[in-house]
């Protein structure tokens, strides 16, 4: 697998020479970074390329990068930490060659934190398509080319995009019927945010002597 | 001649066919599909938010309610996750035990696949067939860890417990009598290995009888052949994995290709369609399913012969004896610490995938150092295969929408999240 993963990564710096920010191997899987303002070129090279092939999308999983590396208080508060360095969101494609059985994980970064955006994949990958819709429903990145960005695993008429790391975890609405209006209304939430168990952070090899 | 105009049609969410909570708008003329929209979303319950506020070793329940037919499929990925980022070493024993228990995972998961895809297209009976071949492998789940189907069995580092000596029995009650009872109990008077080998010894006469039912039968060959084709190169780009991409015809099965746990010592072959039509992936899964059994086989003699520990000895990740919990103090507080902050995962990302009865179920992990998950992103195999529905239906009848529902084994728990 070794061999493979160099072999991959030659191929990779000879194919995309001057379009690669980083190109790392940890654990036997090798994430490539590339601009945002390239990543159109690349993933074409990086499906067309004899060398490469890489045919299926598997995955497109948005991050936001805000609270990185924070622990948090008692009642799920993130405690302010080191500025952070480096864009908010990004985006995370899986891409697996099913004829030179290879996997790479390609991350690009959007550059304004305020205002996400990204080209979309969807024309050189269908099944782009609802990853890409569901990445701007949960992060509310926005993908430029998609044939039809519409919310998909939030209800019909939702405010806010629920995985951003400023979104509480019990939302801000919530749902009831109400039976003297004879409808199902909406309300600010009743529920104290609480973290039972704390996130905390501890040095590498913590405990082992 | 009368103006027929497109109109619109409402498809579930309560549709029976629906398999759980798809809504599905329909565009049509006449009767044939011109667009179809699936509106998913009903059964999202954000598990990898909650994931991102719960310690590793919470989340591993959650992982059974994604995909709630192939329920210790999930956890494996989850788990393989974890272990890869920690480089925590499993024993072998706990290795042969999940890939057993994973190929009766993909039994269970085919057999409500075949039961509920088949009466979709209108064949009743072999729904009730199915359910009795489940009833039998619910219990192996249950004599294992408690659980007919929510199992948390599989935990970072092995698994929750070794195979027990004995299975449950039935007991006499109203409805069966004591010689009831006894031809009941008759195949559990041995340990929980016994009990499988005796099904996997009478599960293949069990398939047999599917087919009858099934593979030549006129109406089900009208109603699947030629019905939802994907050519080889549009199933690549539409992201399809497993028994939806080998019934195009590709090649393809991590379980051969990226060989995970002992995959790699274990002698079973892997079927592929030619037409990619509904057929075909009927006829991948049957195979699928006997393939299985030969593993399970396999697993079983493998398993009688070599005991042995079945959780990691690192303290660190695994819970501590419940004796020496009891006699030293060292191994208190790793209890202590393990159930209350939980370990902690080096900073890093990684992505696990395993061969799921519905396709590549994958995990990726990112980690910042801290005692929960940073981001957890889980890739279920049938929201890409959903997401391609529109393609899949377009052109065919209302009637046949329904036959390729049912060919996607579509599961809600797994494509809401």
């Amino acid at each position: 697998m070794t061999t493979n993963l160099n072999i991959l990564s030659a191929n990779l710096s000879k194919a995309l020479s001057g379009k690669v920010v980083s190109l790392e191997e940890r654990l036997g899987e090798l994430t490539l970074v590339v601009n945002a303002s390239d990543m159109l070129s690349v993933f074409t090279r990086l499906r067309d390329d004899a060398d490469l092939r890489f045919e299926e999308l598997i995955d497109v999983c948005g991050i936001d990068y805000s609270t990185y590396g924070s622990e948090t208080s008692e009642d799920g508060k993130y405690l302010p930490d080191a500025p952070r360095e480096g864009a908010r969101f990004a985006v995370v494609y899986h891409l697996l060659s099913v004829s030179h059985n290879m996997r790479l994980r390609v991350r690009v970064f959007a550059q304004d934190d305020e205002n996400p955006v990204l080209n979309s994949v969807a024309e050189i990958w269908s099944s782009a398509n609802w990853y890409e819709r569901e990445a701007f429903d949960l992060y509310g990145i926005i993908f430029i080319g998609h044939p039809d960005l519409r919310r998909l695993l939030t209800d019909y008429g939702f405010v806010g995009n629920p995985f951003r790391k400023d979104f509480p975890l019990s939302g801000h609405v919530e749902m009831r019927y109400d039976a003297a209006q004879k409808r199902v209304i909406y309300e600010p939430v009743t529920i104290e945010p609480r973290e039972i168990t704390p996130r905390t952070l501890r040095e590498e090899n913590y405990g082992r002597s | 001649m009368a103006e027929i105009k497109n109109y619109t049609m409402n498809f579930g969410p309560q549709h029976p066919a629906a398999h759980g909570v798809l809504r599905l708008v329909l565009e049509l003329d006449g009767e044939v599909i011109v667009r179809a929209d699936p509106h998913i979303g009903l059964l999202h319950r954000a598990t990898e938010k909650l994931a991102e506020h719960k310690t590793y070793l919470q989340s591993v329940p959650y992982m059974d309610r994604l995909d709630y037919v192939s329920m210790m499929m999930n956890e494996h990925a989850y788990v393989m996750a974890i272990e890869k980022l920690a480089g925590i070493e499993v024993p072998l024993r706990a290795q042969y035990i999940r890939v057993m228990f994973d190929e009766v995972t993909r039994i269970l998961n085919h057999l409500l696949w075949l039961g509920a895809s088949a009466m979709d297209v209108g064949a009743m009976s072999p729904m009730f067939y199915t359910f009795r071949e489940r009833e039998a492998l619910m219990d192996a789940y249950e004599a294992v860890s408690g659980a007919r189907m929510h199992a948390a069995y599989y935990r970072p580092g092995g698994v929750y417990r070794d195979l027990p000596d004995s299975m449950p029995q039935y007991q006499a009650s109203k409805i069966h009598n004591a010689a009831a009872v006894k031809k009941l109990n008759e195949n559990r008077q041995g340990s929980l290995l016994d009990y499988l080998e005796d099904f996997t010894n009478s599960f293949p006469k069990y398939v047999d009888e599917y087919e009858t039912l099934l593979t030549d039968n006129r109406i089900f060959k009208q109603r699947t052949v030629g019905i939802g084709v994907v050519s080889p190169e549009r199933a690549m780009a539409l992201g399809f994995t497993g028994p939806m991409l080998r019934g195009s015809g590709v090649v393809w099965d991590l379980r051969k290709k990226q060989p995970y746990e002992v995959y790699d010592h274990l002698d079973f072959d892997i079927p592929v369609g030619t037409e990619g039509d509904c057929y075909d992936r009927y006829l991948v899964r049957v195979e699928e399913m006997r393939q299985s059994n030969r593993i399970i086989k396999q697993c079983i003699d493998w398993l009688r012969k070599n005991p042995g520990p079945v959780m990691s000895d690192d303290l660190k990740f695994a819970p501590p004896k419940r004796e020496s919990m009891k006699q030293n103090m060292e191994e208190l507080i790793h209890h202590f610490k393990l159930f209350s902050e939980g370990f902690h995962l080096p900073a890093g990302e990684v992505y696990s995938a395993v061969e799921h009865p519905k396709g590549e179920f994958g995990i990726y992990l990112v980690s910042d150092g801290a005692n929960k998950p940073y981001r957890m992103k889980i890739r279920a195999p049938g929201f890409a295969h959903l997401a391609s529905l529109d393609e899949m239906a377009k052109g065919h009848m209302i009637a046949d929408v329904v036959a390729i529902i049912g060919t996607q084994d579509i599961v809600f728990g797994e494509i809401d999240r």
